[in-house]
This record gives structure tokens, sequence and C-alpha cells, in this order.
């Protein structure tokens, strides 16, 4: 089997993911398709790693895997803290960060 | 030994002006003018040892170099601290100790009165340090540096009084005169340097012949441009306008510095660099003919003058303008030979003037003057020695130093021959405006000042004002001090006098035409690749023929004075009213003030306020501060602008980069 079938699901993941984050407004739903995305990211990589036939991809992905839970510890502890300011859980309204 | 003694002469005058100015609190001030003179008499005691050590030498290795150390040494550049002791340069040693020693002792009386008797001494001993390094340098470098400190000397000395306005601008005037010269002798020097490769004078010389053709572009250029180092040093025109006015400091200084020594160094100058100038006989013409040309214009603008100091300076630039013609026509001994008997009358002119000065409480107008002669028996002989000298009336010194330059001119041919009439028509006015000077202030009825005086009391004024403009002042320091020295009253006033009288009557015997030849004998080492100075040697006949000319046109001058100031004194009114645009024309010094006003302070004037408000306001502010600053405030607005804190739109920016970035790689990949 190519490993043409496999890219293209990790395409259409990652697609899926970046056109949530960019029309969804909820931080919570917005981490999700981060998740998406850098999973569609990972399954490209093991997929390129099956069909190398070495193990490099492999390791890549479980490093990616590492840096997703870093990333959803401290995103999910940014929305509890939103939450807890009673701040609204929306980032369109969440933009006083700016220039 | 010969080294010793060069370092010597600078170190007395340097040690004495630092400890004159160390010690300003801690001693005395009556022992800092002795200071000064006693370092001043060592600098001449060292001198004369020079002197001995040098004649002791062969003929041919009279020029000595003395390296002090390696100041910069790189590529192409020798710079050393070196000073040249040949006879050229102890001859300048010997002229500017000797007249300086004297001109302190007179000094030490003079300024007693002045609260800036300390400060004075200090500036003057500074001074002499500056002129003996200029005179001794063995290099360019040195020679510029030393052209720079007399220059700051003068300025220093000039605005001594430093809280009149007259003074201080005239200083001012003087500095930025003498800083074009300055520009100038830098420039010329580069010019030279482009060739020969060395800033030493005696290898300079030596690679002229190889360095150079005749009249080459270059080296006539910076021969013209060492010229205009002169011409502003030595007052010549059109750069002389700053002398007149440098009368406005201590008597003492014009003497020394305005007349004596410092205004000498332009002759100096070309007589060191004599091998450029025959190897670039135009510029040579060029010294000569703006002597020329300075001569007659002071010598003229002289019969005007009634500022009793002016009338002295105008006759100074005039009698320089024969020595910058003889020593640019290769007459160098005899131009030399003048420049050291005029060190002497014209310093004794100046100190018999600061005497009647003096004696009028501070007064230099010759109109309000008269009379003097019973009063100041003394200041008067001295005065009037001077002048028989500077009229060139035998056998004073002045006959036969100017004479000889105008032999030469007669003896070199050609235009010099145009040269030396015109410079007789100068011996002539010379000899009737400083007669019409001495016949003024002394002869005729005695004004109040001077019938007190011969009863025994010195003019004293209640209100001491600026004798140029009248404002009022009072006598602490920054203005004169209270009190006025006349030499018939001041022993070291007298001594200082009586040696410059002495000189000034019998210097002449150094160098009588074919009886002794001194001056030109012992300066013939210096000279000894010039093929000229051998060679300008005029016939005895001739010699004394121009020795009689000289004389009767001096003692033609002298009666003519007589007849006009003394005998028919109702001429000079009648002849001004009869030339009265001659009198207003020369009145006003030729218009050259004026004219330098318009051609070059106003078009200057003009380009500062257009830079300052044109230029710097529209360009420098509005172009290039505020072009700047506004493109950078735009670009920052535009950087600013994106960052909106609208999280979606980041990622959408992220997104539409990323895809962009794939895109491209996809087609590139094609």
């Amino acid at each position: 089997m190519s490993v043409t079938w496999y890219l293209l699901v990790s395409a259409l993941v990652f697609c899926i993911g970046a056109g949530g984050i960019l029309v969804r407004r909820s931080p919570l739903v917005i981490l999700l398709c981060l998740e998406l995305m850098l999973n569609a990211a990972n399954l490209a990589l093991v997929a390129f790693a099956r069909a190398h036939g070495n193990q490099d991809g492999q390791v890549f992905a479980v490093i990616v895997m590492v840096v997703a839970a870093c990333e959803v510890a401290v995103g999910l502890g940014l929305i509890v803290a939103i939450y807890r300011r009673k701040l609204p859980v929306d980032v369109d309204e969440l933009r006083e960060l700016q220039g | 030994m010969i080294d010793t003694y060069a370092w010597l002469i600078l170190a007395f005058p340097l040690a004495g002006a630092i400890t004159i100015g160390l010690t300003w609190r801690a001693l005395p001030w009556r022992v800092h003018g002795l200071i000064g003179t006693a370092a001043i008499a060592a600098a001449f005691a060292s001198s004369v040892l020079a002197l001995l050590e040098l004649q002791a030498l062969p003929h041919d290795e009279r020029q000595v170099l003395v390296v002090g150390w390696d100041y910069a040494k790189s590529v192409g550049v020798d710079a050393q601290m070196s000073l040249l002791l040949d006879p050229l340069s102890i001859f300048m040693c010997l002229v500017v100790t000797g007249v300086s020693t004297l001109i302190h002792l007179y000094s030490t009386a003079y300024m007693a009165s002045d609260r800036g008797y300390t400060r004075f001494f200090a500036y003057l001993n500074f001074f002499v340090f500056s002129m003996l390094l200029l005179v001794l340098a063995g290099n360019f470098l040195l020679l510029i540096v030393g052209w720079a400190f007399v220059g700051a000397a003068s300025y220093l000395l000039i605005s001594f009084w430093y809280r009149r306005e007259t003074a201080t601008r005239a200083g001012i005037k003087a500095f930025v005169i003498n800083v074009v010269g300055d520009v100038g002798l830098v420039l010329g020097t580069y010019f030279i340097f482009k060739h020969v490769g060395t800033l030493d004078f005696l290898k300079t010389f030596e690679r002229v012949d190889e360095a150079f053709t005749t009249n080459q572009a270059d080296l006539v250029a910076g021969c013209i441009l060492i010229l205009v180092g002169a011409f502003a040093k030595s007052a010549q025109v059109p750069f002389h306008t700053w002398l007149p006015d440098a009368m406005e400091g201590p008597t003492p200084v014009s003497a020394l510095i305005h007349a004596a020594t410092m205004v000498t160094a332009g002759v100096y100058l070309i007589a060191r660099m004599h091998p450029l100038f025959e190897h670039a006989p135009i510029a040579a013409d060029v010294g000569a003919i703006v002597g020329v040309v300075t001569l007659l214009v002071a010598a003229t603008i002289a019969m005007v003058v009634t500022d009793l100091k002016r009338v002295i300076a105008y006759s100074t630039m005039s009698q320089i303008g024969y020595m910058i013609m003889g020593v640019s026509s290769a007459a160098y001994a005899a131009g030399l030979f003048h420049l050291l008997t005029h060190a002497f009358f014209k310093a004794l002119l100046f100190m018999a003037a600061g005497s009647v000065i003096a004696a009028m409480a501070g007064m230099q107008n010759l109109d309000k003057m008269g009379g003097f002669r019973k009063a100041m028996p003394f200041t008067y002989g001295c005065m009037v020695v001077g002048g028989l000298a500077l009229a060139g009336v035998p056998p004073f010194s002045g006959l036969f130093s100017k004479d000889e330059i105008i032999t030469l001119q007669f003896e070199r041919g050609g235009y010099h021959a145009v040269l030396g009439v015109l410079a007789y028509v100068g011996s002539f006015l010379t000899a009737v405006y400083t007669f019409r000077m001495i016949f003024r202030a002394f002869h005729n009825e005695p004004v109040p000042e001077a019938a007190e005086l011969e009863e025994g009391h010195l003019a004293h004024h209640e209100t001491p004002s600026n004798p140029a403009t009248g404002e009022e002042e009072d006598s602490e320091v920054g203005f004169p001090g209270p009190d006025h020295h006349i030499a018939e009253r001041e022993a070291p006033m007298k001594i200082a006098m009586g040696v410059l009288a002495v000189g000034a009557i019998g210097l002449g015997v150094l160098q009588i035409p074919h009886v002794t030849s001194v001056i030109h004998t012992f300066l013939e080492p210096a000279f000894a690749e010039s093929e000229l100075y051998e060679e300008l040697e005029p016939t005895a006949s001739a010699e004394w023929i121009g020795l009689l000319v000289g004389a009767l046109i001096g003692i033609a001058g002298v009666a003519l004075a007589y007849r006009l100031w003394v005998q028919d004194r109702e001429a000079p009114a009648r002849i001004r009213a009869k030339l009265a645009g001659l009198h207003r024309f020369l009145s006003a010094k030729w218009y050259f003030d004026e004219g330098i006003d318009t051609v070059i302070v106003r078009p200057f004037a003009w380009f500062g306020r257009f830079g300052r408000n044109t230029f710097e306001r529209l360009i420098v502010n509005g172009l290039i501060m505020g072009g700047t600053s506004a493109a950078v405030r735009g670009g920052s607005a535009a950087v600013r602008a994106i960052q909106s804190g609208f999280l979606r739109a980041y990622a959408a920016l992220l997104v539409l980069g990323l895809a962009g970035l794939v895109l491209y790689f996809l087609i590139a990949a094609r």
C-alpha cells in the first residue's frame, strides 16, 4: 500500500484542524484543533518512517507527542485561569494584547 | 655640546613661562618680572655659546641637525623632534633673544602698575619660546607648531587688556588672519612633502633638484601657499590689516612681537625655504612684488595716520616689505641684515613711543601731542636715533641694510630695477612720515601735558579711558594700570632703550660695502647651495652710489618733513585741502578693510546665515532628520496595526503564509 493514502488522511486531518482554529472561538476547541494538526503531522511522520524503513520518523512522532502534552498542559492551565477570573471564554473577546 | 645649547635655548623661556604661571600666587609680583627677564637673558647666553660652538666647526659643517627623538615614524613620514642649528637659525635666535631681553627689562618698569603684571610675563616668555621653536625647527612639522604657537601668543598679548572690547576684537582679527596663513603653510608643506617624501629641511633641500623641475606647477603652488603663510604672519598685502589693530596691545608687546620678532617670521621662512624658491622663480617674483606693493601701501598710509603707535606699525609693515622683497629676490644676507637693524631701531621707536604715551596718560593721538622735546630729552634722543635709522640717514644702521637690499635689486636687473626705483620712493616716504611723527610729537609749543612734565608733574587722568573710543575704564585687571612710567624716571627702561639706541646707531658697521661683510660671511654656510648668494655681488662703486642715493633721499625726506611740520606749519593743511580725495583714500587705509569685508567677510557671513536658516532648517532638520523619523514612524505604525490582538487573524496569517510557502515550493519543484 502506497504512502499516498496515509499522507492524504494526514493532510485532511491537518486542514480540519487549521479550519477549526480559524472558525471556532472557544479556546478549548482551538486547543483540540491544535492537537488535530499535531497528530496529522505525526501521522505523516510515521507514514514516512514506514515507507523509508527506518525509525527516525517514529522518534520524531514521540517527541511531538511530548511537546503536545506540554502544550496542552499550558493551554488548559490558561483556560482554567481565564475561567476562574470570570473572563469571557472566547478568543475574539480576549484581545487586550495588541500594538 | 652644541646639542645641549640648542635645547637650552628652548628650555629657558619655556621654564620661565611655566615657573611664572605656576607661582603667580606664591611669589611677589616683582619677582616674576625678574624671572621672565632672567630666563630670556639665559636663552640669549645659550645662543651666544651655541654661536661660538658653531663658528668653531669647519666652514662646510655648519649645519647641525640636533635630533631629540623620533616623534612619529611610520609609512613615509619622518616626524622628529629635531632642531636645525645653522648660521641662519642662530642669527634669528640671537636677534630674538637679544631684543627680547631688552624688552623684558623695559617691561619690568613699564608694566609695573598693571594688575596683570605676572600674566604679562608668563605670556611674553611663552611667546619667546614659541618664536625660538619656530626658528630652530629642523623640520616642517615643528616649524608649523612654532608658527601656530606664536600666533596664539600674539593673540593672547594683543587681547592682554581683555576687558577692552577694541583689544579683544583686534586679537580675534589677528588670530583669524594668522590662521589663514597657518592653513597656507600646512597646505604648502603638503605640496612639497608629496614630492620629496620627507619633512626634514636638509633632506628636502637636497632632494629639490631631483624632485622638481624649475617652475613645476606643484612646487610653485607649494611656494605660493608658503608665501601666504609668510604674508599673513608678516602683515603683507592683502593680509596686513591685523597689524595696525594689533597696536591695541601693551606697547612692549608692539615692540617685541609686532615689530622686532614675530612679524619677521615670514622673512625668516622665505630665507629658510630659499632652495625651493630658487627652483620656483615665479613664486619668488610674487614675493618680491608683494613686498614692494606693501612697502608703498604702508608708507602712504603712514603719511596720514594720526595714532602714534599706528604710524610705527605701518612703518613696520613697510620695512618688512623691504625684507620680503630682499629675501624673495635672493638678497638674503641684505634682507636678514635689515631684519637685525630693524629689530633694534623699531623696538627703540616703540619704546620711545610707549614713553610718550605714558607721558600723555595713555593718549596715542598725534594731534594732541607736541613739544615734548624739553620735557623728555632722553625719549626724544632715542626717538630721533630710531627715526634717523629708519629714515636711512648716514651713518645710522638702517641706511646700510636697506640700501643693500635696493642695490641688489639693481644688480639683479630686469624688472627688479623697477622694484628698486619703487623702493627708493618708499624710502623717501619713510623719511617723511617718520619725521612727521617725531616733529609733531616733540617739536613746536608744548601741550599741557608736556608743560606740566617740564615742571615735574606726570600727567594723570582721574578716570582712565580707552584712547580709541573714549569709553570709561577702571584700572583693575583687564585694563591698563593706574600709574604710567616714562623712560626719564625708570632706570630699566633707560637701560633697555640705551642699548637699543647704541645698536641702532652702530650696527651698520657689520656690513659696510666692501669694508666689512660680517653678516654675509657668517650666513654663507646656510646658503651654501644657493647659486645667487655669491653671484649677486655688486661692484664697490655701485654699492657706494646706492648708499649715496639712499642717504640723499633720506636727508631730503627729513628736510621736507622739517619744512612742513616745523617751519611752515600751515602747509600740511593746505596740501590736505588740495588733495582731499587722496587724503580720504589714505585715511581709509586704501579701503582694504572694507574690501576684505565685502569680498570675504560678508559672503561668508551670508553663507553662514544661509547654512543656519535655510540649509540647517530645511535640509538637515526637515529632510534628513524629519524624513528619517517620519519613515520610521510610518513603518512602525504599519507593523503595529498587524498586532490587533485578534487571535484568529494571527492564525489566518500563519495558515496563509504556510499555504503560500507550500505553493511556492510546489511550483518551484516543477
